[in-house]
């Protein structure tokens, strides 16, 4: 007897767990995005120093995602929040996030200085052949549009991209590999600030 | 031995003996290594290529008089293509050679990623050509092995679409100078009679070839 009530009581527990996995799925789902959504902004537009999500390239979040809950991207944003954030996030979860988010219509920032759209244009699409700086457009597509996991640039937040592409020159360390740690290193703050104001106005 | 380190010291000793005066071989030298950084940023540490939105062909092993063909053409505008035209208009004879004599030298795995199984199709294509079409085997110039000789490219190893987009493209990109002498011409015929199939089989089986 004692056996049986053991086997039962087993199966019952077996069951009610799949029957409570494949509820929650759902709800998971959307607490998960409310956790996003809660710093990024209600339709992933971004918000202050969280950037927009919205339209973003699936496999750039989620291997952001990863690179969060395993510490390698350390930039003080990241730290302070993403770490936090992503502590429970396991592989799935990460990745029906990225997908959803990759769907949302991104709108373009246009939080930049206007009058640097020319400069950062050409820095953008030429690169600075004397100061050995390469084309940004290469990899990250004509419209900043992205490819796989090369991140969308186009419409990103004025500060964001502005913070963002000085620690590619301040040592901290990032999900990407050769070549983009390299690439921004070199780039003045003028520059800089020219690049951002440019992207942040592209649809 | 000695002729790898003489091989080595080639592309700054070029530099070096035509700077002379004018800042030495160190200077020579660190003006390299900072084109060559260049460079390798988006033709990878090697120079095995990359993939960004757009493929940036391997250099690795590519025949010198080919490279300096190209980057004279990127600068006559006789090849389209504004990003290397803006590389390369800047860039003086010399350093031009000890940038190619620098690539040459290096020797990458192939970058990798074409379909499987496709290569299989673009063997004999390139083994044997497609009489029927006017197309010749591509291995009568490139060389059995792909590696080419003189002016004819390598195409060992070379990016699968990156092949795909050159042929499809061919006389759009290429051979752009009018009447001003072009070695792409001779291509032009050939990568017209290709399909796009078979120039993706083609371009599967060179970027498999070591």
């Amino acid at each position: 007897m004692k056996l049986i009530n053991m086997k039962i009581a087993v199966l019952a527990l077996v069951c009610s767990a799949a029957a409570a996995a494949s509820a929650s799925a759902g709800q998971l789902r959307a607490a998960n995005v409310r956790n996003c959504t809660w710093c990024h902004g209600t339709s992933a537009q971004g918000y202050a120093t969280a950037p927009r999500l919205a339209g973003q390239r699936p496999g750039y979040i989620e291997k952001q995602l990863v690179s969060f809950a395993n510490h390698t991207r350390d930039n003080p944003r990241s730290r302070e929040y993403m770490w936090n954030a992503t502590e429970a996030l396991n592989r799935r979860t990460a990745h029906d996030l990225a997908t959803y988010f990759s769907t949302l219509p991104p709108r373009a920032a246009n939080d930049g200085h206007r009058e640097l759209v020319a400069k950062g244009r050409t820095i953008y699409e030429l690169g600075i052949p004397d100061a050995n700086i390469v084309s940004c457009l290469v990899c990250h597509a004509p419209n900043a549009e992205g490819v796989r996991d090369i991140p969308r640039l186009a419409g990103l937040g004025y500060a964001y991209l502005n913070t963002r592409l000085r620690q590619w020159g301040e040592g901290y360390h990032a999900a990407a590999e050769y070549p983009m740690p390299k690439v921004a290193r070199t780039l003045s703050v003028d520059e800089i600030e020219a690049l951002a104001s440019y992207l942040s106005f592209i649809k | 031995m000695k002729a790898i380190g003489l091989q080595r010291m080639l592309p700054t000793a070029i530099l070096a003996a035509v700077l002379g005066a004018a800042g030495g071989a160190a200077g020579a030298e660190r003006g390299l290594q900072a084109k060559l950084e260049y460079c390798k940023t988006c033709h990878g540490l090697s120079g095995q290529g990359y993939l960004g939105y757009f493929a940036m062909p391997r250099l690795a092993g590519q025949q010198t008089i080919y490279l300096e063909n190209q980057l004279r053409a990127f600068t006559e505008r006789r090849r389209t293509n504004p990003v290397m035209f803006n590389v390369a208009h800047a860039l003086s004879p010399s350093m031009l050679a000890a940038l190619a004599a620098h690539f040459r030298e290096l020797d990458p795995r192939p970058f990798g990623g074409a379909p499987r199984g496709l290569a299989a199709k673009g063997k004999p294509i390139y083994e044997e050509g497609i009489p029927e079409a006017n197309v010749p085997a591509c291995s009568a110039c490139h060389g059995p092995d792909a590696r080419g000789h003189d002016e004819i490219p390598r195409l060992a190893g070379q990016l699968y679409p990156y092949t795909i987009n050159a042929l499809n493209n061919w006389s759009k990109e290429r051979g752009q100078g009018g009447t001003k002498e072009d070695t792409s011409a001779i291509m032009a015929p050939t990568a017209h009679n290709l399909t796009r199939a078979q120039i993706a089989a083609v371009a599967a089986y060179v970027s498999t070839l070591k």
